[in-house]
């Protein structure tokens, strides 16, 4: 089975030799080792899954990592059910986007480094979800963390890019800080990081305690929160939502990347993954839950007033991770892991989409200054319309089943479940809002952009539209393999196969509530539709009024609720200023180095004093001397 | 016979002669005899302490003193004409190269 | 003896590895040629290295004992020895002194114009005198060695350093000569309460009264913190790192404080166990400040030599800490992140000094776009910060999980505080990386009278073992960490065994007494 270890190693090798090599002699002949290298990953990967499936499950140590006293973990690799899914996903959509980058990077000094970074962020993905330890997932945390870095930053002469690809890290570090704890934490309690052997042991914490300040608290629900401090950031829910956005500096195909295939779905993987730990804990689950819950709605409505055609989709991505941690949430991982799925196709597809757009326009990002693209565009339009269709969840398009499922899950999950699936349900109408309210805004409409823009319009070469059409399909099929058993008996199927990692149960309830809850959702689509319809085709000065009518709200929702502001001013500058007034100018500089410099200064001036004694006048020592002399002698003579 | 007490009080007035010479006088040269007064001043006392002990120790230690009398005569001087190259001057008040 | 074990191989290999540069800067004495210095300084570098390399290969991982022991009657009469010797912690240290001695060699070639032969001569002794403070097992032996170190690296600073190189030659010889002088006081007592002899095993194996422990112990406190430094007495540190010569700076960062560290190791820990045990505390304290305090000065720091050296403050900080965690985890995270430490910030400083040379400024505001002027300098810049944050892959990872992991084990409360650093860390170091190598070039250096030049040969040659070691450390730190088990072990061993035995407790209130 060793030669699955090649899945990660294929794309490490092709950063190694693109990143060596790639400036002086490679050069724009990158995609060449980085292509074949990822679809080998992509072969091997459906060769896994086709493995797993007949019922081998794949669990390798390669090597002793690191060994100190009793503390010892291993590079060592896990295959099962949910890994090939994941494996799955990563190398379809990275291989299709490697493809679609060769045409969107065409021409760019860095084409090198774009496809060298692209490799290792798929290699590192790769070791995150092959790991069959903790410390080796959050090596692939860490280092997918650190891709996104480059990549965000990759045109770094600009300094929105360098600052967004240096936000994304850092915010991400935040995250990482409780993730990593809770990793320590993990081992101190059951004293291994292996997967497996801690899901067999996981007994042992029940009823434990940790003593924090004063308090006791649940000793598993500390560690599933400190885990999921981790998934918040590296899944941008709230409140570390903030670097997802702004990560739309770097080029299109790798917010592709990040959104769809890699990265984001880290958090989510890893809550699936450690789901016998978080079922354990129903405080961590709820949190979970409403976390999701609410990002889901936050994002929806930012997304609901961006201009920028990326900005809305990556509001968008946050909103739907909000509905994945909701289904973990839950407790349906199952749920939770087909939604991963079938969003990365659709919403690869969107980004891919608009990346098109994008290019065609000459990197324009506004949809102010789009409109009536559909005439020059007809390819993209069509793949668009279905990733739309798609994502707002009409049947039988492949966000329909998973986010039925959900929705089903949460309403049947008690009182905080229907809560939350109300959320939930609002969610979607607002999505299918704003996901119209980009396609009218798009495609429908005339022209709002130059003249020379408009000369310039094309659809996209066919490097670009192949990967589109390939994507469209699985936004249409993918969510067929989990049809609801309601409609379809042992329709279910992803449900079934993931099963022995993350348990199967269906939702309780009747048919008729079932029913219920997935015409609401049908029926939320649709209305989200209409209203984009009307107020951005039918009526199109709608908009305005709206926008006008309720201003302080617009504002907060343009402006993001001002969470960036608020984060830099109560954190980024009062550090910025507690460093360097404080501590550098004031304890540094004044109070140790007072000190430092004040004492020998100190003796100094009592030298000064003391050194007027010297007169350099040879009388004047005589004169003492002979003093000293007849001193002593008299102390001699009369004190004896 | 001269008594004891005479030598050791034309010793202590050469002495003071001395140390006065030592501390009053200006110039450098004045200052080197006064030293040798006071030296030698000791040598009588010496001598005339070995005579009334009949102890051949203080003769010895005037030899030293003779001794080292001339090194310090030598070496002085020395560095006197030394000095004297570089500031054409012999008076210790004018000479404070070691002013603190 | 029995915790000792003599010399096996044919020769003498430490006093060979100790002297062979001292024999070099005696031949330099003879020499004009500045090319031909150099390369015979070279040689020797290399030639040092060479014969350092049996002690790696040829080391028994498995035992405690002092190993390739030499042991020689040097003035019988106050029991004074010529003694040396090395264990699992001291191992490491050697070779890492030889290594980054010959890629002070390469990165001065340029650089040093004026005496080059004295500037030679004093690496050469410096490297003598730092292998011997790391091998010698006689306190006579190594307080020569503790203070002759200082005389080279003095004049290194205060000869060939920067505008302000007196204050800081003076502040960092006063700084450490005052700590050094109570630790002289301790060894003196300890030679007289331990029977007579400067035998440092044999002192080791003690058992000092309590309150006596806790004086010497702060006694040796005052030279190893100062070494280190620990907060609140580092701040010769970042005059010191940024008057030195790059070659000075490398030095300084990568062997000479660890010393502080090892000494805690070597002498501290295995002689005052009680004291230490009862220092714990504070020491994890400092530690903690050391580690956000540093962070925090780093994240304003305008001046780019004065942040990696205000970084080693933190970096170091996370060394203490994992010492004073008392666990094979935080001992072993703390010895192994030494060496990353010497390691990271040692090519960090190679690299300033490299750039240096180009643009002549140490302001990171003159600095900007440079990724796309000087790529591959670029490059290896970003390998080294993302060292020096302690991504995963990297040694800086290894070290400070097991630092972090130490501590958590110890008190939780500390590995929490600690682990902000490491949020700072990536702060300052990205921060840096984005102000130095992203955003628009400056035009001075694309199109002025200053065009800077990307790597070249040497250059890259001095970069790349250390580059090669941190992905070694990061991805197979067995290597390394299999030198220290057993010696960490016995040390802690030896600590939990003798502390508190049989001899009132060490507390709070027979300190009151002590006053």
């Amino acid at each position: 089975m060793l030669k699955y270890i090649l899945i990660p190693l294929l794309p490490l090798l092709s950063f190694i030799i693109n990143i060596l090599f790639g400036r002086n002699f490679i050069k724009d002949k990158a995609h060449w080792i980085a292509v074949p290298a990822v679809a080998g990953s992509f072969i091997l990967a459906v060769s896994a899954f086709m493995d797993v499936q007949a019922g081998n499950v794949i669990n390798v140590n390669i090597y002793n990592w690191i060994v100190s006293g009793n503390f010892n973990v291993t590079i060592g690799f896990l295959i099962d059910q949910l890994t090939a899914i994941m494996l799955i996903v990563v190398t379809s959509i990275s291989t299709l986007i490697f493809i679609y980058s060769i045409g969107y990077m065409h021409g760019d000094g860095g084409y090198y480094r774009f496809f060298s970074y692209l490799s290792l962020f798929v290699f590192s993905m790769l070791m995150l979800v092959m790991a069959n330890n903790f410390l080796l997932l959050y090596f692939g945390w860490e280092a997918v963390g650190l891709c996104s870095y480059f990549l965000i930053g990759f045109w770094f002469h600009k300094k929105s890019a360098a600052d967004a690809g240096k936000k994304a890290f850092i915010v991400n570090r935040f995250g990482d800080f409780g993730f990593g704890l809770g990793v320590i934490l993990v081992y101190l309690t059951f004293g291994s990081l292996d997967y497996l052997k801690i899901f067999s042991n996981t007994g042992i914490v029940l009823g434990q305690t940790i003593n924090i300040f004063g308090n006791d608290i649940d000793l598993i629900t500390l560690i599933c929160l400190m885990l999921f401090c981790g998934a918040i950031g590296k899944s941008a829910q709230i409140p570390l939502h903030v670097w997802l956005p702004d990560a739309m500096e770097g080029p299109t195909p790798v917010s592709a990347l990040i959104h769809a295939a890699t990265m984001v779905t880290a958090g989510v993987f890893m809550v699936a993954r450690c789901n016998p730990l978080f079922s354990l804990s129903h405080t961590a689950m709820n949190t979970v839950a409403v976390v999701g819950g609410v990002t889901a709605i936050f994002a929806a409505t930012i997304a609901l007033v961006q201009n920028d055609i990326k900005r809305v989709i990556a509001y968008s991505t946050v909103s739907q991770l909000g509905y994945m941690f909701l289904a973990l949430g839950v407790g349906a991982y199952s749920a939770g892991i087909f939604h991963l799925y079938t969003h990365a196709y659709f919403k690869a597809l969107l980004f891919l989409g608009s990346g098109s757009v994008i290019h065609a326009l000459h990197n324009e990002q506004n949809m102010q200054n789009m409109g009536g693209l559909k005439k020059y565009m007809p390819i993209t339009y069509g793949v668009f319309i279905l990733a739309t269709l798609s994502i707002t969840g009409i049947p039988p398009f492949a966000g329909f089943f998973s986010k039925d499922e959900i929705l089903w899950r949460a309403y049947s999950g008690g009182e905080l479940g229907k809560f939350l699936w109300l959320l939930a349900t609002v969610a979607a109408l607002l999505t299918a809002f704003y996901s119209w309210r980009l396609i009218f805004l798009t495609f429908h409409g005339r022209f709002r952009g130059t003249h020379e823009q408009e000369h310039h319009l094309h659809e996209s070469p066919r490097v670009i539209t192949v990967p589109l059409m390939l994507l469209a399909i699985g936004a249409v099929a993918a969510g067929w393999v989990g049809i609801p058993p309601l409609l379809m008996e042992h329709g279910d199927k992803i449900g079934e196969f993931l099963a022995p990692v993350l348990g199967h149960p269906h939702g309780e309830g009747s048919h008729a509530e079932e029913m219920m809850v997935m015409g609401m959702s049908i029926l939320v689509a649709a209305a989200g539709w209409f209203i984009a319809y009307q107020m951005y085709v039918k009526k199109t000065d709608l908009p305005m009024k709206v926008g006008a009518m309720f201003q302080p709200l617009y504002k907060l929702l343009y402006n993001k609720y001002y969470v960036d502001e608020l984060y830099s001013r109560i954190f980024v500058q009062p550090v910025l200023k507690l460093s360097d007034k404080v501590i550098l100018g004031f304890f540094d500089a004044k109070i140790i180095e007072g000190v430092v410099n004040g004492v020998p200064n100190l003796i100094g001036a009592f030298s000064n004093k003391f050194r007027k004694i010297q007169t350099g006048l040879l009388s004047n020592y005589g004169l003492v001397m002979a003093i000293g002399a007849l001193a002593i002698i008299g102390y001699i003579i009369f004190m004896r | 016979m001269v008594p004891l007490s005479w030598y050791i009080v034309l010793s202590a007035l050469m002495f003071s002669i001395g140390v006065f010479g030592f501390l009053s006088r200006r110039n450098l040269i004045i200052i080197f005899i006064s030293i040798e007064l006071m030296l030698n001043s000791v040598n009588i006392s010496l001598v005339a302490f070995s005579h009334y002990l009949q102890s051949m120790r203080g003769q010895i230690l005037v030899f030293f003193v003779i001794t080292v009398a001339a090194a310090e005569a030598a070496i002085g001087l020395a560095i006197l004409i030394a000095f004297y190259r570089n500031n054409p001057t012999i008076k210790v008040d004018e000479i404070n190269l070691l002013k603190g | 003896m029995e915790n000792i074990i003599l010399n096996q191989l044919s020769y003498p290999i430490l006093s060979w590895t100790v002297f062979l540069p001292v024999i070099g800067a005696l031949f330099l004495l003879f020499m004009r040629n500045a090319t031909l210095i150099r390369w015979t300084t070279l040689l020797v570098t290399a030639a040092t290295l060479v014969i350092s390399l049996p002690l790696l290969t040829t080391f028994d991982k498995g035992t405690y004992k002092m190993q390739f022991v030499e042991k020689h009657g040097w003035i019988p009469s106050w029991g004074i020895n010529y003694f040396v010797g090395i264990d699992g912690i001291s191992v490491l240290f050697v070779f890492l002194t030889t290594l980054l001695s010959i890629l002070c060699v390469l990165v001065s070639w340029k650089a040093i114009e004026t005496k080059v032969k004295e500037f030679h001569i004093a690496i050469l002794t410096l490297e003598a005198g730092m292998l011997g403070v790391f091998v010698a097992l006689d306190f006579f032996l190594f307080y020569i060695f503790w203070e002759a170190m200082l005389i080279p690296m003095f004049l290194l600073i205060g000869v060939w350093g920067g505008p302000q190189r007196v204050y800081a030659a003076i502040k960092f010889f006063l700084y450490t000569l005052v700590g050094s002088v109570f630790m002289l006081v301790g060894i003196v007592v300890l030679y007289f309460i331990g029977g007579n002899t400067l035998d440092i095993l044999a002192l080791s194996a003690v058992q000092y009264p309590v309150k006596l422990q806790f004086w010497l112990f702060l006694a040796f406190f005052s030279a190893f913190a100062v070494k280190v430094p620990m907060f609140p007495v580092h701040t010769w540190l970042p005059d010191a790192h940024t008057e030195a010569p790059t070659a000075g700076s490398v030095i300084l960062a990568g062997v000479l404080i660890k010393m502080g560290a090892y000494g805690f190791l070597r002498f501290s820990m295995p002689m005052f166990p009680d004291a230490t045990k009862f220092f714990m505390k504070p020491m994890l304290i400092l530690s903690v400040i050391a580690i956000i305090y540093g962070a925090l000065v780093c994240l304003a720091q305008k001046d780019l030599k004065r942040l990696i050296a205000y970084s080693s403050v933190s970096h170091m900080g996370f060394v203490t800490l994992g010492i004073f965690a008392l666990n094979s985890q935080g001992l072993e995270g703390g010895i192994l992140q030494m060496l990353n430490h010497g390691v990271i910030t040692g090519a960090l400083f190679l690299m300033i000094g490299i750039i240096y040379e180009r643009t002549h400024t140490r302001a990171i505001a003159d600095y900007g776009g440079f990724a796309g002027l000087v790529p591959w300098f670029a490059g290896l810049f970003m390998v080294l910060t993302l060292a020096s944050i302690g991504l995963p892959g990297t040694n800086g990872f290894i070290g400070e999980f097991l630092i972090l992991f130490g501590a958590f084990k110890a008190q939780k409360i500390y590995g929490v505080l600690a682990a902000t650093g490491v949020i700072l860390g990536a702060g300052y170091m990205l921060w840096l990386y984005q102000r130095i190598f992203w955003e628009k070039p400056n035009p001075d250096w694309t199109s002025g009278p200053h065009p800077v030049w990307d790597l070249n040969l040497r250059e890259i040659a001095a970069l790349v073992p250390l580059v090669a070691l941190i992905f070694w450390i990061g991805f197979y730190p067995d290597t390394f960490l299999s030198y220290m088990h057993s010696s960490v072990e016995h040390l802690l061993e030896n600590i939990n065994k003798r502390a508190y035995a049989g001899q009132e407790n060490l507390t709070a209130r027979t300190i009151m007494e002590i006053f």
